[in-house]
């Protein structure tokens, strides 16, 4: 592999990325999913880069999963950005910053689309006029979540507590990065690194101490993809995706796996328990999964943050193995404490893949 | 957390993977094949005799696919597959590549019975 | 005095299309931008259909070159400005000539297989160009990063070719036979090595080039697999992943490789992209220089005076180039004979 190779693909994808000032749209899911990225996002701008972000309550989804469900018309979709782009200028802001990757990819076809037919984004404005009343603004830099982190990798690898390093042996972690589809895939020129080698998270993960790992499935959907996982019926479909993905990337034994997208992190997360329990298989060393993060998660980590502040007690497979190699500090007992100290329970145990530590 | 287990029912199973994994596959029909009757090289998949098979006209039979599919190691199945073959010739006369279909078909025949054991 | 024509370009059509323009009572000069006369021939080493050396007919081309040819080289013709009825040029270094017609010989340049980044040219260590296993079969050493000797070995047609991601809608015209030689040359240099061409179709469209395509299947068992490669990835082995479609079975597939050879195909050389831009002639979507008439005139520019030869009109190979340079020499007597004939 040569490195220099990439760099030059690299620099062919460089995208602007706003300093300051930023509307933050959330995504529906991740905040069940894993409930302590987008805070830990907003945390690391506000706290430890001083940045300006605005958190508004009064937007809603983008439409994405209904959109690309085909539940839901181009046009209402369209109507509903338009909606998102409003209460970004009515707040005062130009910069929109979405923790979606779909959301991103959608916000990123809409403008693309406005772009070369002014018509439609007439008609967008007008439908939005009609229906609200409000007026936009189209905001002057898009941004994914990640990109911004990406963009302050440096600042973040300077205030860190932790390296993504083998404490005991001083070697870089071992990492697979998995892009959302929807990041890149659509518009490469939008993407930091563009489709084929994304560098967004490969930036992040070489700040901070880690090495990349380039596996023959680097490229597969999670098997998320919205329509394959939403009738029953169909998940066979999307657990061979991720099963596809970890097979692939079982012989590099890598330590962890970052994502950053909504739905990547749950399928590769959840997956490995269902497979585990259809299979019998597990992917990691001695009975353990291959720990999956959102970049917000690792860059908490990074920072120092307390893994269960910042929402890891959700994960299915555990991130202690990874923790331990790092040689993160943390309370085992408090794993499983609500927010007030209280007690939540146990989960029952997998049947094959490890879940409390011995 | 020790005990019998109750067997999750998750509603569905992981589908099966349709790529061809080549470098999994046996080749060992292809190889005996390929030494039996040599004009099985020459094949370029044209699909003249899949295109005059009586076989093909009311089975899904094609000699074309049989072929790339002993080439490919995609020999699950295929011994029954072949039987649909009634070694009439024709597809033999209308090759333009000069492929010996007859024999080639006896011999795969011959090769999935010994060789991909 | 003898009219004095202008040859852009010492490859294949420069070279005959010189020593056909001095047998008709022409003086010529022949500027090239390398050191050296040849073009691409003098990189390849052998030449389909019949594998001769590639040097056996360069040697040919510049034998043919008679005291008549004025040769330039090293020099990059930057301008040409027809000034009454003749041409003034000169070249990026200040050198300067004039001439009474100019023949554009100015050729292709390979495509540049950085462009396709999914096939990981430049960044996985033994994916290589078609030029560069070329070069290897002249030194005799086909040989992988880590000196070993490969087992398996893919070729993909169609890089840079047949392909509007890159801008390229057209077909490249000799990459085809060119991957089935090359496909038999590895198995003649290392007789166990597994060799797989990846096709999207077969365009075996010369003398002799079908009966090579059959010869490498009889002879050396070489695998046509119907399907173009939509990435490729290195394993933890260090083996190249190619995922294609098996089209003919209708179902994808996935093979590793120890080597892959990228055919990169022809795009319009720099030099005639900006002699085309300097002069104003017109180019097609496909950035070749067109001309008056594809089938009666394909050797005339809208310029009087100005003609093309080779493949800065569109990919060739070295036959039809040839045939092309010895057309266009005829139509540059033609030209003259007509002027003649009307003062």
């Amino acid at each position: 592999m040569k490195h220099e190779g990439k760099k030059l693909v690299w620099q062919e994808y460089q995208k602007e990325i706003a300093d300051d000032h930023f509307f933050y749209a959330r995504s529906c899911i991740r905040q069940t999913f894993f409930p302590g990225s987008e805070k830990v996002f907003t945390k690391i701008l506000k706290d430890e880069l001083g940045k300006d972000i605005y958190d508004s309550e009064h937007h809603t989804s983008c439409t994405g999963i209904g959109y690309h469900a085909d539940a839901v018309p181009f046009e209402t979709t369209m109507t509903v950005v338009a909606r998102q782009f409003a209460l970004m200028t009515e707040a005062g802001y130009e910069n929109y910053a979405a923790s979606c990757i779909t959301s991103f990819g959608l916000y990123t076809e809409i403008l693309e689309t406005w772009h070369h037919f002014p018509e439609v984004e007439a008609k967008a404005r007008e439908f939005l006029y009609k229906a609200t009343g409000r007026e936009f603004k189209i905001p002057k830099n898009l941004a994914h979540a990640s990109d911004i982190i990406y963009k302050f990798r440096y600042e973040i690898a300077k205030r860190a507590k932790y390296r993504l390093v083998d404490k005991n042996t001083g070697k870089p972690l071992r990492v697979v990065e998995h892009i959302g589809c929807h990041y890149s895939k659509m518009f490469p020129h939008k993407g930091v690194g563009g489709a084929e080698y994304p560098y967004v998270l490969t930036g992040m993960i070489e700040a901070w101490g880690g090495e990349v790992i380039d596996y023959p499935e680097r490229r597969h959907c999670c098997g998320f993809g919205f329509r394959q996982y939403i009738v029953q019926a169909n998940r066979g479909y999307s657990i061979a995706c991720s099963k596809k993905k970890f097979d692939s990337m079982e012989p590099y034994e890598p330590d962890m796996i970052i994502t950053n997208c909504p739905g990547c992190p749950m399928f590769l997360d959840r997956w490995q328990y269902a497979l585990s329990e259809m299979e019998g298989k597990t992917y990691g060393k001695n009975g353990n999964g291959i720990p999956v993060f959102t970049y917000e998660e690792v860059a908490g980590l990074v920072l120092g943050y307390d893994p269960w502040e910042i929402g890891l007690q959700v994960h299915q497979v555990p991130a202690e193995p990874l923790l331990d190699k790092m040689g993160i500090e943390y309370d085992p007992g408090s794993k499983f404490k609500g927010p007030n100290g209280e007690d939540l329970g146990r989960p029952i145990a997998p049947s094959y893949l490890k879940f409390y530590k011995e | 957390m020790s005990g019998a287990v109750e067997k999750v029912r998750f509603g569905f199973s992981v589908n099966k993977d349709r790529q061809i994994d080549y470098d999994a596959n046996l080749k060992n029909v292809s190889d005996i094949v390929q030494k039996a009757e040599p004009t099985f090289n020459l094949c370029i998949s044209c699909g003249t005799c899949a295109s005059t098979c009586t076989a093909g006209k009311f089975t899904d039979f094609s000699l074309r696919k049989v072929i790339l599919m002993v080439r490919r190691g995609e020999t699950k199945g295929l011994e029954n597959e072949i039987t649909k073959c009634m070694l009439c010739g024709k597809c033999q006369l209308v090759c333009p590549r000069g492929v010996s279909t007859r024999n080639l078909i006896l011999q795969i025949h011959k090769a999935l019975k010994t060789g991909a054991l | 005095m003898n009219r004095k024509i202008a040859v852009i370009g010492g490859g294949a059509a420069g070279l005959e299309a010189s020593s056909a323009l001095t047998s008709l009572g022409f003086r010529v000069v022949l500027v090239e931008k390398e050191d050296e006369t040849g073009g691409h021939i003098k990189n390849w080493h052998a030449l389909f259909p019949n594998r001769r050396p590639g040097v056996e007919v360069l040697d040919a081309l510049r034998s043919k070159l008679g005291s008549d040819v004025e040769l330039f080289s090293g020099k990059t013709v930057t301008e040409i400005k027809p000034v009454n009825d003749r041409f003034e040029l000169s070249s990026a270094d200040g050198w300067k000539t004039e001439a009474d017609a100019v023949l554009l010989t100015t050729g292709f340049s390979l495509f540049n297989a950085r462009k396709k980044e999914e096939y990981g040219y430049g960044i996985y260590d033994n994916v290589i160009t078609s030029a560069e296993l070329e070069s290897a079969f002249s030194t005799g050493k086909i040989a992988m990063k880590s000196g070993e000797q490969p087992k398996r070995i893919g070729f993909v047609h169609c890089v840079g070719s047949r392909d509007e991601k890159v801008g390229n809608i057209y077909c490249s015209k000799v990459c085809c036979v060119t991957a089935v030689k090359q496909a038999i040359e590895i198995k003649q240099y290392l007789p166990d090595c597994e060799v797989f061409c990846f096709y999207m179709d077969m365009r075996m469209f010369g003398r002799h080039y079908e009966e090579l395509y059959k010869e490498a299947q009889e002879k050396y068992y070489i695998q046509f697999i119907r399907g173009r490669l939509s990435e490729s990835t290195e394993d933890h082995t260090g083996k190249i992943i190619l995922k294609v479609e098996d089209t003919l079975l209708g179902k994808p597939l996935k093979i590793g490789v120890d080597m892959l050879v990228l055919m990169v195909g022809m795009e319009p050389a720099e030099i005639t992209k900006n002699l085309g831009t300097q002069l104003g002639l017109v180019s097609d979507s496909d950035r070749f220089l067109v001309s008056t008439d594809q089938h009666i005139s394909a050797n005339i520019s809208e310029i009087p005076g100005l003609f093309f030869a080779g493949t800065c009109t569109g990919p060739k190979n070295i036959a039809d180039t040839l045939a092309d340079a010895r057309s266009a020499a005829l139509a540059i007597a033609g030209y003259f004979d007509n002027n003649h004939n009307k003062s």
